[in-house]
């Protein structure tokens, strides 16, 4: 086993933020797919007993759990390039706090555009319409939400533009329309090595939305 | 500490949230002087919904005007912000700091929603079964308060660290909720370690003034549960 590995689901979205992160810091690991739909492995379930969920990072034999406190716990572990998160405190908590917002609204609401159907569905689409505005506003004409370079903020929402089709078609709408800042920001984010190669194609997840569809019973 | 020219810290709030309560916690460990702004029950003040309005939600801390939203985000703020005042709220090695925020994450993530059901559980089968969430819950930080406190008084160790914050605002509703559901969480014979440690924590210096008497919530509780059952006038 090497110094670094990675547990980890190819089409998860959490877990493509740690593949962005370890690639954006350079460093060597060992990806182990695990198969999220089916049995998990003794060393998953031995590194995260009380999740039992992938990303879990393990370095030198220690795991860290959760997405956002893995990404940050490489930008700690790695100091001395590409930092992620800002220097000062102030910048540090609205990265937090932005952070955070994807899971939260962008992504707890997202979900919903494909897990509902008809009125439901429609007020989710409203819903996620505003998220958008918000984070259209908190973009602004940067170029990245973490500025000029590519930081936390963008970590924690660049795997779920491969969401973007997906959430187009179920629900309804164009991100393009509600949120073009954002819908150009995703597109520099795929310009980028390290997103590019973590990122699964949007046929691929619109394919994965279809399983989950099923598997929670939405027809 | 405060500016010469007036406070430069602020903190809206309400008296019995536990989340402003940890933003509380957090500037009294620190030694930061701060102006705490009790926002009224009924209506949200323009202070608030214009220094969050994403959420317009309490606690925020305003530092020279601007604003730092979400609890466990202002602790980690007041940490790095006076970073040579009291002492390190978070550790140092980066996976402590992963294990601390971990724990904490857990805490809103799993057991605060498991206590918000239980408040919520109409029938007693879902009271007994919500009630033995947060009893499973307590018990994974019982074993949690073993490694990360390395033998000493705290999840922080020697002192109240972050995951003491996290979880150790809710201690006065818990006592509340003891007494109303009949149910003990934090049996000393089960959860040896967080019955002496609850204690410790809120006799600690930092908590000890910030933290409302039982009593109190008690009765702001039956105050709340009492005006939403009256329709409000004309």
């Amino acid at each position: 086993m090497k110094a670094v590995v990675l547990l980890d689901f190819w089409a998860s979205p959490f877990g493509q933020r740690c593949r962005i992160a370890l690639a954006e810091k350079g460093v060597d690991y060992e990806y182990r797919e695990e198969n999220v739909l089916g049995d998990k492995s003794p060393l998953l379930l031995q590194s995260n007993p009380v999740h039992k969920k992938i990303p879990v990072l393990i370095h030198d034999g220690k795991p860290v759990c959760e997405s956002l406190i893995i990404v940050q716990y490489i930008d700690e572990a790695w100091p001395d390039r590409a930092p992620l998160l800002p220097a000062d405190p102030y910048s540090r908590a609205q990265a937090r706090f932005w952070a955070d917002f994807v899971d939260v609204k962008f992504n707890e609401c997202g979900s919903r555009l494909w897990k509902l159907k008809g009125e439901a569905q429609a007020a989710a689409k409203e819903e996620f319409i505003g998220i958008l505005k918000l984070l259209e506003g908190e973009l602004g004409d940067k170029k990245y939400f973490g500025g000029d370079a590519f930081g936390f903020v963008d970590v924690a929402l660049a795997p779920f533009v491969s969401w973007f089709y997906s959430y187009e078609t179920c629900a309804g709408f164009s991100i393009e329309e509600a949120a073009p800042k954002v819908a150009a920001w995703g597109k520099r984010c795929m310009e980028r090595e390290s997103v590019a190669n973590a990122l699964s194609h949007p046929d691929k997840i619109y394919e994965i939305v279809g399983v989950l569809k099923k598997k929670f019973g939405v027809e | 500490m405060a500016a010469a020219g007036g406070i430069e810290v602020k903190l809206i709030g309400a008296w019995p949230s536990p989340f402003v309560l940890r933003a509380r916690i957090a500037l009294n460990l620190k030694g930061v002087e701060y102006e705490f702004l009790q926002e009224k029950f009924e209506e949200k003040s323009e202070l608030l919904l214009r220094s969050n309005p994403v959420y317009k939600k309490i606690p925020v801390l305003l530092h020279h005007g601007k604003p730092i939203c979400e609890s466990m985000i202002i602790v980690e703020y007041v940490d790095e912000a006076w970073p040579a005042a009291g002492r390190a709220i978070l550790p140092a090695d980066p996976y402590e700091r992963a294990l601390h925020r971990f724990w904490a994450s857990y805490v809103d993530d799993k057991l605060n929603p498991s206590g918000a059901a239980l408040s919520k559980a109409q029938t007693e089968e879902a009271k007994v079964e919500a009630a033995g969430q947060v009893i499973a819950g307590l018990k994974l930080l019982e074993e949690a308060f073993g490694r990360l406190s390395k033998g000493e008084g705290f999840f922080g160790g020697d002192d109240i660290g972050y995951v003491d914050i996290a979880l150790g605002c809710f201690l006065g509703w818990l006592k509340v909720t003891e007494k109303t559901s009949g149910v003990k969480f934090i049996d000393e014979e089960k959860m040896p370690l967080l019955a002496r440690w609850a204690e410790r924590f809120c006799a600690h210096e930092a908590v000890k003034a910030v933290m409302p008497e039982p009593e109190r919530l008690a009765e702001f509780a039956r105050k709340r549960a009492a005006s939403a059952k009256t329709p409000p006038a004309n």
